[in-house]
């Protein structure tokens, strides 16, 4: 269920963006902001707030790539499979996650403390190979800066 | 880049190494906010559209349309619609490209006046940001920037006491690639899922809301402040080219010093390659570049006289697109390169339509079974099949007729690269 506080935030959205829908990206990451993830019960609530279908709104929710509508770990692990960094082997990077987490691409580890997913091009091209955790990035990865930055998180 | 020749550069000056954002004092001692003053006090919003024009200034955003003539399709006069939009396409998901991430951290108070100026121009009161979501540290400085210029009066009511309001708006996205494309960014902006729209009516016409609305790349806006504070005669003059003004070059892959620079408009490629980007490294030769991102066809050493800008490009046989460079080395394979970029369209085509939905996952699958050894010949006569039949004027937008680009240039450069994955039946590269 909604919080009281992120009720009005997703109202003060609707009343800023002049009508319901153009307000639905930012409402869904204000439910994103705490439980990480979109539950079909909160996407019911946010589409009564904004005056549409739930069925509208999952359209918005399924179609971007950072709107998820699965739980997702407390923390995020992008990395960019960009041909800038796949030619700069980011794609092996994979092999190092794996081995330190034990996780592939899509999924989360069992204490829900971290989840691996691709992330497009982020325009780190010049620093590759890179990747985000959360909103931090990195650049000019190697086995090593993956394993040290992987530790800040635990 | 921080002693350099504000008239020389007007994009980079006063931008340093440090990474942190030129600071709005410190815009203003450059000159900052006095194209916006120039224009709103002393000019009409006709005069501001001719000064783009008379400029030769091409849009940014990789299409190199002419932005002033962009801008004067939009009704004007008494009985245009009241409401116009602006909208900053700063949503730069082009595999390889990161000039607009590079002008948004590094002067975010300079794409802010661009797009003052250009507002006034097409008679905007409100006008929008499209930030792409990964952009976490550009939605923070943009944000300051908005907050600063509103303090000092350069945004909000009666704007240098011209009787000019203005607004701009931050919307940050949620990562998808199709939403660069205009339409579709429109689409995005209403709320909506982000598909493209049929043109006929373009945007300028029946945009944002449906209202008249002008898209324009951030590297685009960003040029406008120096157009109206030092005249359209000089931004030619500072060019190579028959194109105005500089270009925000870049370069990644293995050369000596990948990064970005701003220098004239129709720098050749042999000077980015060898000179700004320092060549290629020890033991590694050329193979090809992609120039422009990962929807631009391969250019291959006896291209490198070519001058980059928007006419000679398509000369040598590509595009000059978003001008970051992908340099491809001898080792890397071309066939895992353009399969690796296949993957990606096929990942981020809306769904929309239908060449693009089963045309590109059908296109990848094939590259994938040649990758991997599993390829034989017919399944090259399938791929050069496909290249008519996900061409321009097939699909809505241009996701599909994109990603084709390299995939057809590789096909024709690197035939022999296909063939020995074909022959051998694994990839000789690894």
């Amino acid at each position: 269920m909604l919080t009281p506080s992120e009720i009005e935030e997703i109202k003060h959205e609707v009343e800023r963006a002049g009508r319901g829908l153009n307000a639905s990206v930012e409402a869904l990451k204000i439910v994103q902001r705490q439980r990480r993830w979109v539950p079909d019960e909160e996407l019911e609530e946010v589409s009564k707030l904004l005056g549409v279908t739930t069925h509208e709104l999952d359209a918005v929710a399924t179609f971007y790539s950072f709107i998820f509508r699965r739980p997702v770990g407390k923390n995020l692990i992008l990395v960019c499979d960009g041909p800038a960094c796949w030619m700069l082997n980011g794609h092996m990077l994979a092999e190092t996650i794996k081995a330190e987490l034990g996780i592939g691409l899509g999924e989360t580890t069992k204490d829900g403390e971290f989840t691996f997913l691709p992330i497009s091009c982020i325009g780190l091209c010049d620093k590759a190979p890179a990747m985000m955790i959360n909103d931090d990035v990195y650049g000019g990865l190697t086995p090593e800066k993956v394993r040290e930055a992987l530790k800040k998180y635990r | 880049m921080s002693a350099k020749d504000p008239q020389a550069y007007p994009l980079t000056a006063g931008m340093e190494m440090n990474g942190k954002a030129v600071g709005l004092q410190k815009y203003e001692a450059l000159g900052g906010y006095e194209g916006a003053k120039k224009a709103l006090l002393q000019m009409g919003p006709a005069q501001v559209m001719q000064e783009v024009k008379d400029s030769n200034l091409r849009g940014r955003g990789g299409a190199g349309f002419p932005t002033g003539q962009k801008w004067s399709f939009v009704p004007m006069g008494e009985n245009a619609p009241n409401t116009r939009y602006l909208v900053v396409n700063a949503d730069e998901m082009e595999p390889g490209a990161f000039k607009d991430k590079f002008l948004l951290e590094g002067n975010p108070h300079q794409l802010i006046e661009g797009m003052v100026i250009s507002s006034y121009a097409i008679g905007a009161s409100v006008s929008y940001v499209f930030l792409r979501w990964a952009y976490k540290e550009a939605a923070k400085r943009i944000e300051q920037a908005i907050s600063e210029a509103h303090s000092k009066g350069y945004l909000g009511k009666n704007i240098f006491g011209s009787g000019f309001d203005h607004e701009v708006r931050l919307h940050t996205s949620a990562g998808r690639y199709i939403c660069g494309e205009e339409t579709a960014l429109l689409t995005a902006l209403e709320g909506k899922r982000g598909i493209p729209r049929a043109k006929p009516p373009f945007p300028q016409i029946c945009g944002l809301w449906g209202k008249p609305t002008v898209v324009n790349n951030v590297e685009t806006m960003a040029n406008v402040p120096h157009i109206i504070r030092n005249g359209a005669k000089w931004f030619k003059e500072i060019s190579r080219s028959s194109d105005g003004g500089t270009k925000i070059y870049g370069a990644s892959g293995r050369v000596n010093r990948p990064g970005a620079w701003e220098l004239p408009m129709g720098t050749p490629l042999r000077e980015l390659l060898e000179i700004h980007a320092g060549g290629m490294k020890d033991g590694y030769k050329l193979k090809g570049i992609m120039p422009g991102g990962a929807s631009t066809e391969f250019m291959l050493e006896e291209h490198l006289d070519t001058p980059m800008d928007f006419d000679s490009v398509p000369k040598a046989g590509s595009r000059l697109g978003t001008g970051t460079l992908m340099v491809m080395d001898h080792k890397t394979c071309p066939v895992g390169l353009v399969l690796n970029i296949m993957e990606f369209f096929a990942r981020e085509s809306c769904g929309w339509c239908t060449p693009c939905r089963e045309g590109l996952p059908w296109l990848t699958g094939i590259l994938r079974k040649v990758e991997h050894g599993d390829g034989n010949p017919e399944d090259l006569e399938i791929l050069n099949e496909h290249i008519p039949l996900l061409g321009m004027g097939r699909t809505f937008c241009a996701l599909a007729p994109g990603a084709i680009e390299p995939l057809q240039s590789a096909l024709k450069y690197y035939k022999q690269d296909f063939e020995a994955h074909i022959e051998k039946k694994t990839c000789p590269y690894k």
